[in-house]
């Protein structure tokens, strides 16, 4: 055997396979968020659609983070062209209500819309539980490094993102992380 | 002769008609600028630097769609207000990760983007050597006439 040929073939051959390996093991259309276990940015968005009672808040009501803090808060990034948030409207509307009377406060966050297609899609879609706010030139969005939607963002009791949810989001995900922020939060 | 021109010639000077009201249209959609132009080289020397998130592999310089205007228009706040290129860079660094960077920083894992391409050309600048070195070396000496 030509030990030279073979260790420079190796030198070439080695760190492509290392690289591949590396690739093969990522998503390449997941975004790694830093955002996770960091304070969640603040924001101050105006509801355009109310919900309904008991979760309901007026409309041109400002929702304010700051005025959330011991919630654990859910930010949900939604748009009425967003076909994959029909996929989870009725479950996150339906966990929502689950949660009445708890510190939880859910939040819808219209993304690159109108509230006025929002409001519609709403009424098309058989109304939504909580309360949706609008992020006009999508400045919130940016600020929780959105690139999509439906995205969801688990807010903790203490005002740091604990999780985010890419896609649709399923119920029973949605309610075990809402539960374990609880238990943290309670027995802090 | 006629038959030519009207499946040659019509055609094209539709496609070329076309690609008119495409540009007219482009041109339309260009979003307005402050007038600024000092701060509209700066905005532009940043937001080609980031990655569009919802597009594939172009800058929120380049790409039209309405979040990269938005990003581009923070850009643009952000230098406004006295923030440097870097600072911009870093705090959509701080919201998309390295990922929004259109060129990896030079550190870490990332350093094998720059180093590969190097040494890929100077492996093949070696092989090259050494191949004409073995051909030149066995070529055979001409007989004599």
């Amino acid at each position: 055997m030509n030990w030279r040929r073979a260790g420079i073939a190796a030198a070439f051959v080695v760190p492509v396979v290392y690289i591949f390996s590396r690739g093969m093991k990522t998503d390449p259309r997941e975004i790694p968020s830093p955002l996770p276990g960091n304070p969640a940015p603040p924001f101050a968005l105006s509801v355009f659609a109310p919900g309904q009672p008991p979760l309901q808040r007026p409309i041109g009501d400002t929702v304010r983070l700051a005025d959330l803090k011991g919630r654990v808060v859910v930010l949900n990034f939604w748009a009425s062209w967003c076909l994959a948030c029909r996929d989870e409207h009725t479950g996150l509307s339906a966990v929502a209500r689950e949660y009445t009377g708890k510190p939880v406060q859910f939040v819808g966050s219209l993304y690159q819309d109108t509230p006025g297609n929002g409001t519609q899609w709403i009424a098309e879609m058989g109304g939504q539980s909580y309360p949706s706010v609008n992020d006009p030139k999508a400045l919130t969005a940016i600020d929780y490094g959105l690139y999509g939607v439906p995205e969801t963002f688990f807010i903790a009791a203490d005002g740091k993102i604990a999780r985010k949810i890419t896609g649709p989001a399923p119920p029973q995900v949605v309610r075990h992380i809402i539960d374990s922020l609880l238990t943290t939060s309670g027995s802090q | 002769m006629i038959r030519v021109v009207r499946r040659v010639l019509v055609p094209l000077a539709l496609v070329f008609a076309a690609q008119g009201a495409q540009a007219q249209v482009r041109n339309d959609s260009t979003p307005r600028t402050t007038g600024d132009s000092a701060l509209e080289a700066r905005t532009s020397a940043v937001a080609a630097q980031l990655r569009c998130p919802v597009c594939q592999g172009l800058s929120i310089q380049d790409s039209p769609s309405e979040l990269a205007q938005s990003m581009r228009s923070l850009v643009r706040d952000q230098l406004a207000q006295g923030k440097t290129p870097d600072q911009v860079k870093a705090y959509f660094v701080s919201k998309y990760g390295e990922w929004i960077l259109l060129s990896p920083a030079p550190h870490g894992f990332n350093l094998l983007a720059y180093a590969i391409p190097l040494l890929i050309v100077l492996g093949g600048g070696a092989l090259i050597v050494l191949a004409v070195r073995r051909w030149t070396a066995a070529a055979p000496e001409t007989p004599p006439v």
